[in-house]
């Protein structure tokens, strides 16, 4: 296999007046699962469907697989998996009737069955589509994304929409997917979903990558300092600090054990992204920020 | 790319071809829009109808039961190609049916199988079904040719190519999925009142004659017509007879002017999707 799987460099597309892709540039490593982090009308939507083979790109390179989406060939479909923002199709078709349908156009599909059960639907599998709940029938389409047995799977917002508990079954079953070594590239709004999920995550913003690393280090995050908060005299004390372990000891040695309403916060994931994106729309870039639906 | 061992064989175009076509039956009669107004509503209009003029003799010893199947018959083929797919597509086109299709290994033509048919089987199923609630209820004769079954096929085969590639072509018209039988069915029922369904042809004002015989629809009920009618009924027709040979050829026409329209305008997304 391929050492990267996905490449993206310097890749424009302009709508008019806007310019959806701005030069974005990143690689996805085989293997790895890659989160897009950014505001609505950032570009997630218009890169992934570039990788997709769906749209045009006006200039850049592309390459998923070795291959330019722009020319796609079905053996090079067949490698792929495509979950899509909120589908309504397949309304009048049961669960399994769709699983079993979409089996037959990939050379090497997964059993369908096993299929419904990894997502969940094993009791809803004689349900027709418009009879699903909406986290069910995002389910069904994961189901059709990895029924084709992909090497790279693209998730576009997959569990918008799910309680916290289909979430977390959600997670579970990509982390199998990563187990078996799929590729996968994530949009997603909620961070703790790219924290929890991803190797790397890629903040974007007006079509240009702001950031990309490990979550753990985004933005240098791991270089950032911690604020500990405690409880003294009847009111909250806290300092910011590069050594919060240090503090802690010296504090505990003062209270003779445990100190009073100890926190330790470190930067989260969320704080760096939204200071990222301020910065952005805070700099010199002339465009106003404008959400656009390009459907 | 390297080819790897393990590469096994993408299935065929007709293998998967032949998916569509049962999945799209599926859907065509479950979805009760569909069930109803492309595939029971010749029945439906021919109990009516049936029932309420069925007996009347248009001429010694033909009914109008026997001169209106002739009519459901062609009405068949206009609603289970033209409007079946003109309204269906745009539905497909909105709810993400074809961007799911364009995103999977399957061949374009794959599609098209699938609709055709699903368009073929759907025909052929009302027909048959028609034709058994005309002869037990409305006294239907049924052609005693083989001349006669001959023009049914080719009248049917044609009619339903003809429309379907229109049908495709038109499925660009309608802005919405929601919108589209809004536009649609009235094309259809213009064509129906002008083309001599629910009228008899010749009593219609001229201008409605003319206007009715650029379109596929007159032709295809008069070879209809010249199916389920006796010899003799060829007399009443504007030329004095069936023009069987004006019929094949303007349904080859609109085989040839849905063709060219298909290619042109048949899009897999809405406009300015790209």
């Amino acid at each position: 296999m391929a050492h990267t799987a996905v490449t993206v460099r310097d890749v424009r597309k302009r709508y008019g007046d806007l310019d959806a892709l701005d030069g974005a540039t990143f690689d996805i490593h085989a293997g790895e699962c890659f989160a897009l982090l950014g505001p609505n009308g950032a570009g997630k939507t218009t890169v992934t469907e570039i990788l997709e083979g769906y749209r045009t790109r006006d200039s850049g390179e592309v390459s998923v697989l070795g291959q330019d989406p722009a020319k796609p060939s079905r053996e090079w479909r067949s490698r792929l998996g495509i979950v899509l923002q909120a589908d309504r199709d397949l309304g009048d078709l049961t669960v399994a009737e769709s699983v079993e349908h979409f089996a037959g156009y990939f050379p090497n599909p997964r059993d369908p069955g096993e299929v419904i059960e990894a997502v969940g639907l094993v009791e809803k599998r004689k349900i027709r589509g418009e009879k699903l709940s909406g986290g069910q029938r995002r389910r069904l389409d994961v189901a059709l994304g990895i029924i084709g047995r992909p090497d790279v799977l693209f998730l576009d917002e997959p569990t918008t929409g799910f309680d916290p508990e289909a979430r977390r079954e959600f997670w579970t079953l990509i982390e199998g997917l990563k187990r078996e070594g799929t590729t996968i590239l994530l949009t997603t709004h909620y961070l703790e979903e790219a924290e929890h999920l991803a190797d790397r995550v890629a903040v974007i913003s007006r079509g240009r990558v702001l950031a990309c690393d490990a979550p753990e280090s985004l933005g240098g995050r791991e270089r950032r300092s911690s604020r500990v908060s405690w409880r003294e005299d009847g009111a909250r004390a806290e300092v910011q600090t590069m050594v919060p372990t240090e503090i802690v000891r010296e504090l505990s040695e003062r209270f003779g054990g445990e100190v009073p309403g100890l926190e330790i916060h470190r930067e989260t994931l969320e704080d760096i992204y939204l200071e990222l994106i301020e910065a952005d729309r805070g700099g010199d870039h002339p465009h106003p920020v404008v959400e656009v639906d390009i459907e | 790319m390297s080819t790897t061992t393990a590469t096994t064989r993408l299935p065929g175009t007709l293998a998967i071809g032949r998916r569509r076509i049962n999945v799209e039956l599926k859907q065509f009669f479950r979805d009760r829009n569909s069930a109803v107004f492309n595939f029971a509503f010749p029945m439906i209009l021919l109990v009516v109808f049936g029932s309420i003029f069925g007996q009347q003799e248009l001429a010694s010893g033909i009914t109008f039961a026997q001169y209106f199947v002739a009519g459901m018959i062609a009405s068949g083929v206009l609603y289970t190609s033209f409007q079946n797919l003109a309204i269906a597509i745009p539905l497909e086109r909105e709810d993400a049916t074809l961007k799911r299709l364009q995103g999977l290994p399957m061949p374009k033509a794959s599609y098209f199988i699938g609709k055709i048919g699903t368009v073929f089987v759907t025909y052929f199923a009302q027909v048959i079904i028609l034709i058994a609630v005309g002869v037990a209820f409305y006294g239907i004769e049924l052609p005693q040719t083989a001349n006669q079954w001959f023009t049914f096929v080719w009248a049917s085969v044609l009619g339903l190519i003809a429309l379907t590639l229109c049908g495709l072509a038109f499925s660009v018209v309608p802005k919405t999925g929601r919108g589209a039988s809004a536009v649609v069915t009235p094309i259809v029922l213009v064509l129906q009142f002008t083309s001599g369904v629910f009228f008899v042809f010749t009593q219609l004002p001229e201008w409605m004659q003319v206007f009715a015989s650029f379109f596929p629809l007159k032709w295809l009920a008069q070879a209809m017509r010249s199916v389920f009618l006796p010899e003799e009924a060829a007399a009443f027709e504007v030329a004095g007879s069936w023009e069987l040979g004006m019929c094949a050829l303007m349904l080859l026409v609109w085989c040839v002017i849905g063709l060219v329209l298909a290619l042109k305008f048949f899009r897999w997304s809405s406009r300015g999707n790209d």
